[in-house]
């Protein structure tokens, strides 16, 4: 008898660690690309106040990580709260062991990017900072999209690979920034919101 | 679940069934809405994939859990 016990365990072990955190909503996404595009565009609308590409000077530096961490914030909120909609209205909690899984393997990738980012802020090797944090964002997306819908790998490799390009192509920070976490993700987030949301 | 999917032929090796005890208990599963029955072509090749419903998944669990309680109890 305790082996049958022991069987159903282990399948509801392997049950639980391998389902996904189907409540991402595809509308954040394309929130979140919006907010990206809305900041590329105001930083733009900065620095032609100012000739030149983004530069060492500190004010103008300042006001970038500003926008940079607003749109953060806002991407993060909206997706926190699409999320809750979305599996309230599915009958799913929030806060599980499948989403703890997915919000720690995003966060890996994702946190040594930024730590990352800021050593090269702090050494002055500005012009990698858009490139790495879209390759890190990247790879946490491929990472996390393990733990939740498919879609969110391909998100991830499309980020790499613009955050590649914009190694390739220095100086274009900005426009890189505004394709990865702009252009992706309203693209993305579109496919997403057609795949899942549309018709429930 | 544990797959995303399984095909046809992944299930019919792993159980060790004929094609049609395979076919007809997934027609039985997808008319209680517990499997998608996906088929498509991989090249000529006809390919039919398997995948689990939300609410096969929880039916699924609703058992594992009775199962559990029946044992348990003895």
């Amino acid at each position: 008898m305790e082996n049958y016990l022991k069987d159903i365990q282990d399948i509801k072990k392997m049950m639980d660690k391998s389902s996904q955190f189907i409540s991402l909503s595809g509308l954040s996404g394309i929130l979140a690309g919006v907010y990206a595009l809305a900041g590329a565009i105001f930083i733009k609308y900065i620095d032609a106040l100012q000739e030149g590409y983004v530069i060492v000077d500190s004010y103008s530096f300042k006001i970038i990580l500003g926008v940079a961490l607003a749109v953060l914030l806002l991407s993060i909120a909206t997706g926190l709260l699409f999320s809750i909609r979305k599996a309230r209205r599915v009958g799913e909690t929030v806060w599980n062991n499948t989403s703890k899984r997915l919000i720690t393997n995003f966060m890996i990738p994702l946190v040594t990017g930024g730590v990352f980012s800021l050593l090269l802020i702090k050494n002055q090797y500005y012009g990698l900072i858009a490139p790495i944090t879209l390759i890190f964002y990247g790879m946490a997306c491929v990472n996390a999209s393990k733990y939740t819908l498919r879609d969110v790998r391909y998100l991830g490799v499309t980020v790499i690979v613009i955050g590649l390009a914009a190694t390739y192509f220095m100086g274009y920070g900005l426009e890189f920034w505004a394709l990865g976490f702009g252009v992706c993700h309203i693209l993305y987030g579109s496919i997403m919101y057609f795949k899942y949301d549309r018709n429930k | 679940m544990v797959n995303e999917f399984a095909d046809f032929n992944t299930l019919k090796e792993l159980l060790g069934v004929t094609d049609g005890n395979l076919a007809s208990h997934a027609k039985a599963l997808e008319a209680e809405q517990y499997i998608m029955i996906e088929k498509q072509f991989i090249g000529k090749k006809p390919n039919t994939r398997y995948m689990a419903t939300s609410h096969g998944r929880k039916a699924f669990k609703d058992h594992i859990d009775a199962l559990e309680k029946l044992i348990q109890k003895r």
